[in-house]
């Protein structure tokens, strides 16, 4: 017995192709989720902290103060958007949210710094937004710093002994665009290739067209490689359509090899397809299929994979969850491809686990799918 | 306005609604135990923080000074060390393949350099592929060099001027507390957008909606129906997410609960008017399933959510102001972080109760017609 007719393949795909066809919204939102994705991510979101709107308490009124504030000033980080009187004033600035950093210089500033004491400033810091409040300190704490070193070597005769030389590789501006954009390919394939099938099957069960799927003499494996074929068309295009608007859009390096991408994108796509099919099949009921989607698929390809949040400082048993979260080794890929360049020599691990992937999802959506009525 | 009749009514769809929610154990375990997972998953996963970045290590000096130096680095807990090599095209390599993130490369005759005129040079090398993680990483590692030449150089053993930090309303900067708070905004919407808008469609599919068209209930009385049942599950999955972000995470909570109480119902309204809004441009399940993801993913990554609004260009700044995920955040964090009342946070009610309003009733108008 045949397990894959041709023409009996060829009917599934064909009728699951004009059901799409009929459906002409689920198509248009396949292509168009991708975009919004790409324009959100690519203009509006950023963590770049820039024009931080530091407000200045100086006691001081030094020259040392005023030396301190014009580098604060050309470090193009923070704008002193004004001077406040008293340090006590901090607090209703913050509440109005005008102002994100207060700094301030105490009257003995200049006085302690010719004496040789630690001459102390203070960072007020509104952390109610703690990402954005790490940041800002971060980059006062920065600035500061490189003052202090000049001042500690100025006059003297020392010279450091050690410099350290810095360059970044890949993305060698650091732009976080580069950053986001494979990433966001990767992201969008998983998410968007769990949603389109997750309801497929659930969707036959509600309306009891399945019993006539049953009917006929189609087996699992021609249902599932059926269903598979049309959304595998829609995925790659999404794959290929986001690269491009990416690399045309936002300028976005493509150093590696388009082919490769293609064909891993391919294998992480069977594996993305059959796993919602497996829960499709598992569900029975397109609600509860959207949300086993959303845990199983939906979050982890966003939080869990690397996307944006360091898998390194995760919890242990957390960590441990992502090495079973298929869009990270996905995201290895897109960013190798894109920003490094480098080939299979170098990902080829991840290219077998991709392999594993698509076997297991395959094979998950075709033992799960039962032809036979409850 | 509302009689005995009226609300005898709507409470016989609601009840036909909750047994058909509750028919299905593993919808309704999922209904209560998602919203949990989800917090759990953002309670650890989003954190910005750059620790234990893995670094890659070639030491051609291989001296007493060297191994100083990457003490330094690694005694902080910024950097660890992952590899070792001699050769710098592991180094290379591990950058490619992603096991590490920096590189170190410490040049034969380090320490004889330290003494010499042009002092000694160490290679720091960053993979620029995490942008985020490479500028905090290199911000921290030149800080740690610089601190440990000026050791070296015997000027002092400290800095002459001292940066003492203090954060308001969030004094240990655990971005868990900004977070988690936000977490319950985007639950409560995407469980009232999917919710409402399947159950709606659900029944379009089904042909099962003609049924109730014909029945005695007005077409108010259907949406209140319709609606309702999803509004109480999503009042119980607040009370259940909060109590797991207080007790488990231990989120402050300063504030008044029953103002944020008062602040999801309100903004309860705009998630339910939005399911029914798209229920009615929504011909299948599938349609309103990407639909609301549509809608879903502008509106929570436009809110401040995550990314601050403050650093969105002004355009998309402008657009936070119609969004009610932005207000309810706000009101949210306000109350938990900062122990808010009413007299500061009204204009946030103002607008989640305008917003609510108006897209309930925009959506119910369309209900009406596409219906009939």
């Amino acid at each position: 017995m045949a397990m894959l007719n041709r023409m009996r393949l060829g009917a599934v795909v064909r009728k699951e192709v004009l059901q799409l066809r009929r459906d002409t919204r689920s198509l248009i939102l396949a292509f168009v989720l991708p975009i919004i994705l790409l324009v959100l991510f690519g203009y509006a979101i950023t963590w770049d902290v820039r024009h931080i709107r530091t407000a200045v308490v100086d006691y001081d009124r030094s020259p040392q103060s005023r030396d301190l504030l014009a580098t604060l000033r050309a470090s193009g980080y923070f704008d002193l958007v004004r001077e406040l009187p008293r340090a006590a004033d901090a607090a209703p600035a913050f509440e109005r949210r005008d102002v994100q950093l207060v700094l301030v210089i105490p009257p003995d500033f200049s006085a302690d710094l010719g004496a040789g004491r630690t001459a102390r400033l203070q960072a007020l810091v509104d952390g109610a937004d703690a990402n954005t409040a790490t940041i800002v300190l971060a980059y006062a704490q920065g600035t500061v710093q490189a003052w202090s070193s000049r001042v500690l070597l100025r006059g003297t005769r020392l010279a450091l002994p050690l410099t350290a030389e810095s360059r970044v590789w890949f993305n060698e501006e650091l732009v976080s665009r580069n950053m986001i954009v494979p990433g966001l390919v990767a992201v969008i394939i998983a998410i968007i290739a769990s949603m389109l099938t997750s309801l497929t099957i659930a969707r036959e069960w509600e309306r009891g067209t399945m019993e006539q799927l049953a009917a006929t003499p189609v087996t699992r494996i021609e249902v599932v490689a059926g269903k598979l074929i049309p959304y595998l068309v829609i995925g790659l295009t999404d794959v290929v359509m986001s690269s491009a608007l990416g690399v045309a859009l936002f300028k976005v390096p493509f150093r590696g090899d388009s082919a490769l991408l293609i064909g891993l994108s391919f294998l992480f796509l069977c594996g993305a397809l059959g796993l919602g099919m497996f829960i499709s099949a598992v569900a029975r009921s397109q609600v509860l299929a959207t949300q086993l989607t959303l845990i199983t698929t939906f979050l982890p390809a966003f939080l869990l994979s690397g996307f944006m949040f360091a898998i390194e400082v995760m919890p242990r048993p957390l960590q441990a969850v992502t090495y079973l979260v298929p869009a990270r080794y996905f995201l290895v890929v897109t960013r190798g491809i894109f920003l490094k360049g480098v080939g299979l020599e170098v990902l080829w691990g991840e290219a077998l686990l991709m392999v594993a992937f698509a076997a297991a999802g395959l094979a998950l959506a075709v033992r799960n799918f039962r032809k036979e009525i409850a | 306005m509302m009689s005995r009749d009226n609300i005898e009514r709507v409470r016989g769809v609601v009840r036909k609604e909750f047994i058909q929610i509750f028919r299905d154990p593993r919808l309704a375990r999922v209904v209560f135990v998602a919203p949990v997972v989800q917090l759990l998953m953002f309670g650890y996963a989003v954190s910005t923080d750059v620790r234990f970045t893995a670094s890659f290590l070639v030491d051609h000096d291989r001296t007493a000074a060297s191994r100083r130096l990457v003490e330094a680095l690694t005694s902080s807990e910024y950097f660890r060390i992952v590899g070792r090599s001699e050769r710098p095209a592991d180094l290379v390599r591990a950058l490619e393949r992603g096991s590490a993130r920096v590189g170190i490369e410490i040049p034969a005759g380090y320490a004889r350099d330290l003494h010499a005129p042009g002092g000694a040079r160490v290679q720091l090398l960053f993979d620029g592929s995490n942008s985020n993680v490479a500028l905090v990483a290199r911000g921290y590692a030149e800080q740690i060099v610089r601190d440990h030449a000026i050791q070296l150089a015997g000027a002092a053993d400290r800095q002459p001027v001292e940066l003492r930090e203090r954060a308001w309303f969030n004094p240990g900067l655990v971005s868990r507390n900004y977070n988690v708070p936000g977490v319950v905004g985007l639950l409560l919407l995407l469980l009232c957008m999917l919710l409402t808008s399947l159950a709606v469609v659900r029944e379009r599919e089904l042909g099962t909606l003609e049924q109730l068209m014909v029945s005695p209930l007005t077409p108010g009385e259907l949406i209140a129906g319709k609606t309702i049942p999803f509004g109480l599950i999503a009042i119980v999955d607040l009370l259940i997410v909060m109590s797991v972000a207080v007790l488990w995470f231990r989120i402050p909570f300063v504030g008044n609960p029953l103002l944020v109480l008062l602040a999801s119902v309100l903004y309860l309204f705009s998630g339910l008017g939005l399911g029914l809004l798209i229920s009615t441009i929504s011909k299948t399940q599938q349609e309103a399933f990407l639909s609301s993801f549509l809608v879903l993913m502008p509106t929570v990554l436009l809110s401040g959510f995550m990314f601050p609004v403050t650093s969105m260009p002004a355009v998309f700044q402008w657009f936070t102001l119609l969004n009610p995920v932005r207000h309810y955040l706000e009101i949210v964090r306000a109350v938990f972080l900062k122990g808010a009342g009413l007299s500061a946070l009204w204009p946030q009610f103002v607008a989640l109760a305008l917003m609510g309003s108006s897209i309930l009733w925009f959506a119910s108008t369309r209900f009406h017609k596409t219906s009939r």
